[in-house]
């Protein structure tokens, strides 16, 4: 199985893990996109955990405001109506229980990741783009009328960041 | 007499979810307070007994693995069980964990009978079911 194979079935199993148990909601397999290029703008709620070690980039679940406030509600058991300080922390930790369960799947084959403190963003008309990043491995899930996407990038470090590889002594300035 | 327990997590989402859970285990648990990180975790255990603490591990300010290690290397917290509950699956801080002496390890996402059965086998002896 190829990274890019494995990327995706993380993805679908850590998603589906996370909906089935913290949601109680049985999502389909989702339809997967490779998306690259200029990202296209975003309506809604959009959150972004970064991945650091021999790999690294960048997990991130989006949604319509509408959709986050019934996660909110399925996992809270409470009545969101519009999108709060509640329902971000709950696409946030969402994201992290997705994305962490993606990174736990890969990192047999890939070794060790760190994961970031995942970051949210709420708006209209925004998008969002990764450094260095050509190209998004998509999962979009549709929940009820609406659709769930989950998207990462990853690639070697040394291919983003020769730097982090330089001897200590690269940058050093002398008088 | 029933034990307060400390829920640890920078997540509110998570704090409220292990709040519910705690009260569906139907086991004798006393008050549940709650705290944002390891330091703020720390602040209230120096004012109020705790009996059990269930924590996060990635945290901003003091994470999971560093209160693990304070309370470890006090003598009047060391016997407090702590339960990592946690994305992380890796060997590394699962490892470190269980090597500072971690009573148990559950990862997220969660059921509440996950949860119970961790419980179950940590606070049983001294606990009503």
């Amino acid at each position: 199985m190829n990274i890019e194979q494995l990327i995706v079935t993380g993805i679908r199993t850590a998603t589906a893990e996370v909906f089935s148990t913290m949601l109680g909601v049985e999502l389909s397999v989702g339809e997967l996109t490779i998306e690259g290029g200029e990202p296209e703008p975003n309506d809604g709620v959009v959150s972004l955990i970064g991945l650091a070690g021999p790999w690294m980039g960048t997990g991130s679940v989006s949604c319509c405001p509408e959709l986050a406030c019934r996660i909110c509600s399925h996992m809270l058991m409470t009545e969101a109506a519009a999108v709060d300080e509640e329902v971000l922390d709950a696409v946030a930790e969402l994201t992290n229980m997705i994305i962490g369960g993606v990174k736990n799947r890969l990192e047999p084959v890939l070794g060790p990741l760190c994961l970031s403190i995942p970051t949210v963003v709420f708006g209209r008309n925004f998008r969002t783009k990764s450094a260095g990043m050509a190209e998004w491995i998509v999962l979009r899930f549709p929940w009820e009328g609406s659709q769930f996407a989950v998207k990462m990038c990853l690639t070697k470090a040394e291919k983003i960041h020769p730097m982090l590889h330089a001897p200590s002594h690269a940058c050093t300035l002398e008088a | 007499m029933e034990p307060d327990v400390l829920v640890v997590d920078d997540s509110a989402a998570i704090r409220k979810i292990l709040q519910r859970v705690l009260h569906q285990t139907g086991m004798g648990i006393g008050t549940i307070l709650e705290a944002g990180n390891g330091q703020e975790a720390l602040e209230i255990m120096k004012v109020q007994k705790i009996g059990l603490v269930l924590t996060d591990i990635n945290m901003p300010k003091m994470d999971g693995i560093q209160l693990l290690a304070a309370l470890k290397a006090s003598p009047a917290w060391r016997d407090i069980p702590v339960v990592m509950i946690t994305t992380e699956g890796g060997e590394t801080k699962v490892g470190e964990a269980v090597r500072l002496g971690a009573a148990a390890y559950v990862r997220k996402p969660f059921t509440a009978d996950q949860i119970k059965e961790k419980l179950a086998g940590i606070l049983e002896p001294a606990l009503p079911l």
